[in-house]
């Protein structure tokens, strides 16, 4: 259903090229949101520096509840990396571009900067940060490996490469506009630097004819790669014993709670974003109706899995998982959390069935807020729940985070904050080479 | 490459009926600078299809297979640990780092091959020096004749870019 003008207002090339690329030369006034961002990143730096100085005891974690808000925190934020790819991606090998073209490399930055917050998690939670590199392979004079037949290995591998691909697909994609912005700003100096960065890109058809192909590849090779990510991050789960965690269901559960929890992120993003720099002629209701639909249909995708959990937790008659899915979540010391997961995750989202809703920014930014606390909360219940009530009731004890914990928790959310401003000021955010070959072809 | 003959054109289908003028008298050290990728173009100026996917495609397999390789040497040879009397070579674990690590060496070949087949990094080459040529990444097309093209005729190869619409024909040949 195309109703909507791609680009409103049929701009000529020139003038959205200046209206897209002058974000990186023309500032907005916001020093206020780069102060709140950059207090919140030393508060991130000073909870780092304690957690590492004086032991992981600054953490609410202990046995038996011995990943907690690290892994948490590492869960969600991978999750959110994971929409970016999603439209970037996914949306570009389904021939979408119609929804895709305008809002894709700014996911694809939301991406970036989520997989850097949620890699510091496991690397602080090894209690010793120093020794990270033991989980790479690497010739050690102990003449020991790591042991590929754990998921854990499969997690370095898998959120490395996610890490490693998506700045490759990103920085591709951004070459010929680094190559207008070297072309079009107005002092040498940005010149020059936009210019190395660009690598002296011309658009040659000799260049473009290689270039095509390769992010057209680099995409089909990310899709996969999006699966595979929160798939092997919840094999953490499932491979282990626990009631409410060995479970087949995972991996697909997973993999819907990330893209929508990414959705839920992107529209965090994106619709102050189109009001501050105005660009209500690329970001256009039809985007936003089309991440309203993905969240709905995440959403339902979720509800669905919530309650497959729940029978399966029965079907297997098995006591401890009967337990943990039909007494602990709904029911426990941490019921509460589960509710408002599930208005957050399942009922909010129904107002998304109106076009009205789908189309109005506000409305849209409220849902994803939801959205952003339920899924949150969601992986505090998968993780609390299940360790703080195992199968001996003598080892059961309730979880509290820690100053700390919460500490790092906004830290990270303000250093992501940070990263994305610094981004939205230093890059052209809005794929204009992309933009206008697609008016082209509209227009056409 | 130098060139000699340059037109700068408003709109990608004036560029390319310049491309078909040119084509159509037998001259081919051509080139064409746009801002974004004009579809057909590649198939008018009869550049072949790139062989890119191919390096990507020996990327992967390579990189994959090594891991594999990798893992069942890490893991059955070099360091054994017996888990539970589980099969040291279990195929089914190995797959995950496998997959990875095959996306990885398939999405570094794409993006290094796709940097150096365009010839970059390369921050300067003679065309930066044409008036008007940095408007080639905003709106504007560019043809480009290299030096050393026997069929190339100058007076009626300019005429006949002038007719396609170029809005501007520059020869920088010298004297010829």
């Amino acid at each position: 259903m195309i109703d909507d003008p791609v680009v409103i207002g049929d701009p000529s090339d020139g003038a959205l090229s200046d209206q897209l690329l002058s974000t990186t030369w023309a500032p907005r006034n916001w020093k206020l949101a780069f102060a709140i961002t950059g207090a919140g990143t030393l508060l991130l730096v000073s909870m780092i520096t304690l957690t590492v100085l004086r032991g992981i005891g600054e953490w609410g974690n202990n046995i038996p509840t011995a990943w907690g808000f690290g892994i948490i925190n590492f869960v969600w934020w991978i999750g959110i990396g994971h929409a970016g790819t999603f439209i970037s991606a996914i949306l570009l090998v389904l021939e979408q571009q119609h929804v895709r073209t305008s809002i894709n490399r700014f996911t694809e930055g939301m991406t970036l900067f989520a997989v850097v917050q949620a890699g510091m998690f496991p690397l602080l939670h090894l209690g010793r940060p120093w020794f990270a590199y033991w989980l790479f392979p690497y010739p050690s004079v102990m003449g020991v490996w790591p042991q590929v037949r754990s998921a854990l290995p499969w997690d370095t591998a898998a959120v490395s490469t996610y890490l490693l691909v998506s700045i490759m697909f990103w920085y591709l994609g951004l070459v010929p506009d680094l190559a207008g912005v070297r072309d079009r700003a107005p002092t040498l100096l940005r010149r020059r630097i936009y210019g190395v960065l660009a690598l002296g890109w011309a658009g040659s058809v000799q260049q473009w004819r290689h270039y095509k192909i390769a992010y057209l590849t680099l995409a089909g090779l990310a899709t996969p790669l999006v699966i595979s990510v929160h798939s092997i991050v919840s094999l953490d789960f499932a491979e282990s014993g626990l009631p409410g965690w060995h479970s087949t269901i995972f991996p697909p559960f997973f993999v819907a709670g990330a893209i929508f929890s990414g959705f839920g992120m992107v529209v965090t993003l994106m619709i102050p974003a189109r009001r501050v720099f105005g660009l209500y002629n690329v970001i256009t209701p039809r985007h936003l109706d089309m991440i309203g639909k993905l969240l709905l249909v995440t959403s339902s995708i979720l509800a669905y899995s919530y309650i497959c959990e729940m029978f399966l937790a029965w079907w297997s008659g098995d006591r401890y998982e009967i337990f943990e899915q039909l007494h602990e979540r709904p029911f426990g010391f941490y019921a509460v959390g589960f509710w408002i997961m599930i208005t957050c995750n399942c009922l909010v989202t129904q107002a998304l069935w109106s076009r009205r809703v789908r189309r109005n920014a506000t409305a849209l930014f409220v849902i994803a807020i939801f959205v952003n606390i339920g899924m949150w909360l969601e992986r505090f219940e998968i993780i609390v729940v299940s360790l703080t009530r195992d199968f001996l009731p003598s080892s059961w004890h309730q979880y509290a985070p820690t100053y700390v914990d919460l500490g790092i928790l906004l830290g990270t959310m303000c250093f992501f904050g940070f990263l994305f401003l610094a981004f939205l000021r230093l890059v052209p955010f809005v794929p204009v080479a992309e933009l206008k070959e697609l008016k082209r072809e509209v227009d056409a | 490459m130098t060139p000699v003959l340059v037109a700068e054109f408003a709109s990608a289908d004036e560029l390319c009926a310049g491309v078909r003028a040119l084509a159509g008298a037998g001259v081919t050290r051509l080139d064409a600078f746009t801002p974004y990728q004009v579809e057909g173009l590649q198939e008018l100026m009869g550049v072949p299809r790139s062989r890119l996917r191919w390096i990507v495609l020996a990327a992967g397999l390579l990189g994959g297979g090594a891991a594999y390789l990798f893992q069942w040497w890490i893991n059955v040879v070099d360091y054994p640990l017996d888990i539970g009397g589980r099969p040291y070579h279990s195929a089914f674990a190995f797959v995950p780092i496998t997959f990875e690590m095959t996306v990885l060496s398939a999405g570094f070949a794409a993006l290094i091959s796709a940097i150096a087949l365009g010839g970059l990094p390369r921050l300067w080459q003679p065309m930066f020096e044409v008036d008007g040529f940095e408007r080639a990444t905003i709106d504007r097309f560019w043809l480009a004749v290299a030096a050393g093209d026997r069929a190339l005729d100058r007076s009626r190869d300019m005429l006949a870019l002038e007719n396609a619409g170029a809005l501007r024909v520059v020869w920088l040949g010298g004297r010829s």
